[in-house]
């Protein structure tokens, strides 16, 4: 859709020769533009998306969402897992209630792993920044293989039957339920609004660095050194990726649009994407904290099946495109 | 009145707690405040994402950090 930010084009253009006196074409010129472009139409994005996630998460609440996935079986269960976890991200301090209400609620060990993987990796963040920077192909084609992911991982965990491997004190906990809060329509728009000012408030600083640090790239760095280190004749490009996503998790705004400056230069969107959803999906903080109800054995196989998932999303693409 | 607050210790949790303790002392309440974040004390009290508000051992807000004014109805609710 470039009709859409044709006037955020427009103005950048216009601020880079009026304002700044630079040639667009010249290598700040070329930066300034970058930065005055990218980061009102990601700002946009972010606002539009968390606001219409943040109001439609107001009828999929924790509670209603387990009474929904509570008693399904493998297969269709992770589907509605995978698919609900779109719209319902949430902060990972709690991905252990929500673990442990989910099993004690009755929803089978795969399709809460279903649930766990999809709604942190498919989050309003990643989608609007990878929207904003990439184009809606790509935010779309990032929650399609987000969602198998979740899906596929589910599917094993569950049929490996794993139970065992989960901390034998989450089966006897009595798990209390909690109620789902009916709102009228008017209240759900407000829960949207608070919740995008909340996102929004918390994100932007690091979108402005982050793009700056992109706009920086745009400029100076050569092509030739990015296709050497990160181009598709690297075979290690993908994977190097993923391992340096892991430690940066809670910075997908900050990053992304260094990759973005990256791609423009060669990098392939395949390992764009296996980038981003190591950053969104193998953060090390959630790891710890799910090691208090997952044995050692479980979470490795967690961790591996994520790894291995998202590496090969990243070659698939790389093949593909 | 017995004010919780349902949490593994995050920055939010404590956000929440200062806006519990606000929300009570502009009411003139008598209260006493406790930080729940034993994993398994949480999942008994049916609070599946955190931050989480309990008053007198019911939930009253979940998931969310809340402004003091939002919170002084659910503590007058009791």
């Amino acid at each position: 859709m470039p009709s859409l930010f044709a006037p955020y084009e427009w103005v950048a253009r216009w601020a880079t020769e009026r304002i700044f006196g630079l040639d667009p074409a010249s290598r700040l010129g070329s930066s300034v533009e970058f930065f005055l472009y990218d980061v009102p139409k990601v700002i946009t994005l972010l606002v539009l998306v968390s606001f219409a996630v943040g109001t439609l998460q107001t009828w999929l609440q924790p509670e209603a969402v387990r009474r929904i996935l509570g008693g399904k079986r493998l297969f269709f269960g992770n589907v509605a897992a995978a698919v609900i976890g779109i719209f319902t991200p949430f902060c990972s301090c709690s991905a252990v209630p929500l673990f442990i209400g989910f099993l004690k609620g009755g929803v089978p060990l795969g399709v809460t792993f279903s649930y766990l993987i999809a709604a942190p990796m498919v989050n309003e963040v990643a989608v609007a920044l990878l929207w904003g920077l990439f184009g809606w192909r790509i935010a779309l084609t990032y929650i399609g293989f987000g969602v198998a992911l979740a899906i596929a991982g589910g599917i094993v965990i569950g049929s490996l039957r794993l139970e065992k491997w989960v901390e034998p004190f989450v089966w006897d906990v009595p798990a209390g339920a909690g109620e789902v809060t009916i709102m009228p329509l008017r209240a759900r728009l407000e829960e949207g609004w608070r919740s995008m000012r909340e996102i929004v408030g918390k994100v932007w600083p690091y979108i402005v660095g982050g793009i700056a640090a992109g706009a920086v790239i745009h400029g100076y760095v050569p092509g030739d050194l990015v296709m050497r280190w990160a181009g598709p004749g690297n075979p290690f490009a993908v994977p190097v990726a993923v391992l340096l996503g892991v430690p940066l998790y809670a910075n997908v705004a900050g990053v992304l649009p260094i990759t973005e400056a990256l791609a423009g230069k060669g990098m392939p969107l395949g390992t764009v994407l296996a980038f981003t959803m190591a950053v969104t999906a193998l953060s090390a903080p959630e790891m710890i904290i799910l090691r208090n109800v997952l044995r050692p054995q479980l979470l490795a196989v967690f961790i591996a099946l994520m790894t291995v998932g998202i590496i090969s999303v990243g070659y698939l693409f790389n093949v593909l495109l | 009145m017995k004010i919780q607050i349902l949490g593994s210790g995050c920055a939010k949790c404590n956000q929440l707690k200062e806006n519990a303790e606000a929300a009570a002392r502009e009411l003139g309440l008598a209260y006493e405040i406790e930080k729940i974040t034993d994993f398994r004390e949480i999942a008994r009290m049916g609070a599946l994402v955190t931050p989480a508000l309990a008053v007198n051992g019911k939930l009253k807000l979940v998931g969310r950090v809340a402004a003091p004014e939002e919170i002084k109805p659910l503590l007058q609710e009791g």
